[in-house]
């Protein structure tokens, strides 16, 4: 089986967020920038189903800059076989669609993992994206997926509840936790980090999928007021806050 | 901070290492610093991820990283526990190097991979009762017996030296005079080896979890050999392992010194008295500042001394320098740190008070700061004869 991860590069989720060039543009200096958490549960994922299919691969594909490197090599430190980066900005989720899918057609996979969004700018359109695309289905959220043979069951979310599925192969998964859970995560060994220097990145040119977005600015939301805690049994203290000070009621 | 001595690696290296330190390690430390246990657990752990040998190459089970690679990793665990940057430390710089750089390939054949691997350790045991600083006056003497040594003396102070996993320990011996001069060689033994035995060193004030323990030679026989490099070129073997050893406790004293800082900066900023966070209290934010600075120097200064030794040259005196630096910026910043935590700095279960306990061993381990000084001033010239 060929199992195909997008990573996407996000900040550090300690990360101050501030912006810069006339609040057009995320600040990126001195920002710490991780795997996006959902990709990493997917990719542990693909590599525990790899494991238990022997002869499978699993391969990670990135939209973006060399300054996205590190975090690829910590993709293939943790036990990826190969990465692909697709050389261009990341602008838009359709436009990251798009470049991920011109790689697929070119160059097929049995099942297609991301996150089912960046925690960034929290868009949850890739996955749907890139299989409308595609041609094949999709589930996003996904917090259960298994392989069998060339189906796959799969675990949505409803409100409330949980939907089963099953689609034959390909599929595209957008995963979260549950998929695995964070204990599964995994940490890259020295002799993993080792073995990242001689797997293959691929640098792809970008197909020049038009993005249809354009940023007009950037507002930080404001900042969250002190809490005020009342008494239970305090009904007038509590009236009062809310008609005088809050002025809501 | 951007450090010039560091590429990607190093940092993906550096974060491995501390998500592992903070899950596996931390939440552990408390228990085994009270209970004053060696965690056979978390030596086997630090080897799956690879932190032994990780200087010396795949073939003998090691990782064939660079010296740096190895120093950032002991930042890191020491930034939550010294005891277990101790054993590792040791492991590494006086255990496993030594036999990699100078022993026989069938001695580095049967031993590299389990120590590698974190099953098994070894120790190093130079320190004696009456010879520490002055470690020419030691006299545990092995004696030529034909196709044996007759090792008699004993040992102390010797980390990783009684554990249930120690595989054995290289000996510094007295094995002749030479034109009135000791000559000194190294020699391999293994535990169970009849007469040798050892004790563990109880009621440690600092690195709790690792295990100190005095060794007993009493007509202990070993195979001839057993001699680790050629005879007569132990003195030689000794200062190289030190060396490397003060790197070591150097990188513990600036990991040490980084989670001290990081308590101190992370309280300092919750804690409001007079109306405000006392972080913003110009008394304790200059305290800050200070240590802050004090860090990234020693840190700076150590990376240099690996890039020394990564690309082969001496680093004899700054080792001594980074050594001496780290271990008494280590004292000031948790020293500091503790001033900050205010009463809570002198309780237990806040870390901070396991930090100021264990930062006094590196002022006295692997060369005292004393003998730092000596070295570093008759580098410069003070001493003349």
């Amino acid at each position: 089986m060929k199992i195909l991860v997008c990573i996407s590069s996000v900040p550090d989720t300690t990360t101050k967020i501030s912006f810069t060039n006339n609040s057009t543009e995320f600040d990126k200096s001195g920002v710490q920038f991780v795997i996006n958490p959902n990709d990493e549960f997917g990719l542990t994922k693909a590599l525990q189903l790899k494991e238990a299919n022997p002869g499978s691969t699993v391969s990670v594909i990135h939209v973006g800059s060399a300054t996205s490197d590190p975090i690829i090599r910590k993709a293939l430190a943790i036990g990826a076989d190969d990465a692909i980066r697709i050389n261009t900005e990341a602008v838009d989720a359709l436009q990251v669609a798009n470049e991920i899918s011109v790689y697929v057609k070119a160059n097929p996979f049995d099942l297609i993992i991301t996150g089912k969004e960046s925690i960034d700018h929290n868009g949850a359109i890739v996955p749907h994206a890139l299989a409308e695309i595609l041609g094949i289905p999709s589930v996003s959220p996904c917090i259960g997926l298994e392989i069998d043979g060339t189906l796959a069951k799969l675990t949505g979310i409803v409100d409330g509840g949980k939907e089963e599925f099953s689609a034959s192969l390909p599929v595209v998964v957008g995963g979260q936790k549950g998929i695995v859970e964070e204990r599964d995560l995994r940490i890259p060994n020295m002799r993993g980090i080792m073995q990242a220097r001689s797997k293959p990145l691929n640098i792809v040119t970008a197909s020049g999928s038009a993005s249809s977005q354009k940023i007009a600015n950037f507002d930080a939301p404001t900042p969250k007021a002190a809490c005020k805690m009342v008494d239970a049994n305090n009904m007038e203290e509590l009236v009062n806050l809310l008609q005088n000070e809050a002025k809501v009621i | 901070m951007k450090n010039p001595f560091l590429n990607n690696e190093h940092e993906l290296i550096r974060q491995s290492i501390r998500e592992f330190a903070e899950k596996e390690i931390a939440p552990l430390a408390y228990q085994l610093d009270r209970d004053e246990k060696f965690s056979p657990y978390l030596t086997k752990r630090m080897g799956e991820m690879g932190l032994f040998g990780m200087c010396i190459p795949q073939e003998y089970g090691g990782q064939g990283l660079d010296s740096l690679s190895f120093i950032i990793a002991l930042e890191e665990i020491a930034r939550v526990d010294s005891s277990q940057a101790g054993i590792l430390s040791v492991h590494n710089s006086l255990g496993i190097d030594p036999i990699f750089n100078l022993g026989t390939q069938e001695q580095k054949e049967k031993y590299l991979s389990d120590l590698c691997s974190g099953n098994q350790i070894w120790a190093f045991a130079l320190t004696e009762p009456n010879s520490g600083s002055d470690s020419r006056n030691s006299i545990t003497k092995a004696e030529d017996i034909g196709e044996y040594w007759k090792i008699n003396g004993s040992k102390t102070f010797i980390t990783n030296g009684n554990t249930s996993i120690t595989r054995g320990v290289t000996l510094q011996t007295v094995t002749g005079i030479n034109n009135g001069k000791k000559e000194f060689s190294t020699i391999i033994v293994e535990k169970g080896t009849k007469g040798f035995s050892a004790e563990t060193i109880h009621d440690k004030m600092m690195w709790r979890a690792t295990n100190t323990s005095q060794l007993y030679f009493n007509d202990c026989l070993v195979p001839k050999e057993n001699i680790l490099g050629s005879k007569g070129n132990g003195s030689k073997i000794m200062l190289k392992s030190l060396d490397s050893g003060k790197l070591g406790i150097s990188a513990i004293g600036v990991g040490l010194a980084q989670g001290a800082y990081e308590m101190a900066l992370n309280y300092a900023k919750n804690r409001k008295q007079f109306g405000k966070s006392i972080s913003n209290h110009q008394a304790i934010s200059f305290k800050l500042a200070d240590m802050h600075m004090k860090i990234e120097l020693a840190r700076t200064m150590l990376y240099k001394a690996c890039w020394l030794k990564d690309n082969n040259q001496r680093f004899s005196i700054e080792a001594a320098m980074c050594k001496l630096y780290s271990s008494e910026i280590a004292k000031e910043v948790a020293d500091e740190a503790v001033q900050i935590h205010g009463g809570y700095g002198l309780i237990k279960e806040y870390p901070i008070e396991r930090f100021y306990r264990d930062q006094r061993m590196l002022q006295i381990g692997e060369g005292t700061s004393e003998i730092q000084r000596i070295i570093i001033s008759k580098y410069i010239g003070c001493i003349t004869k």
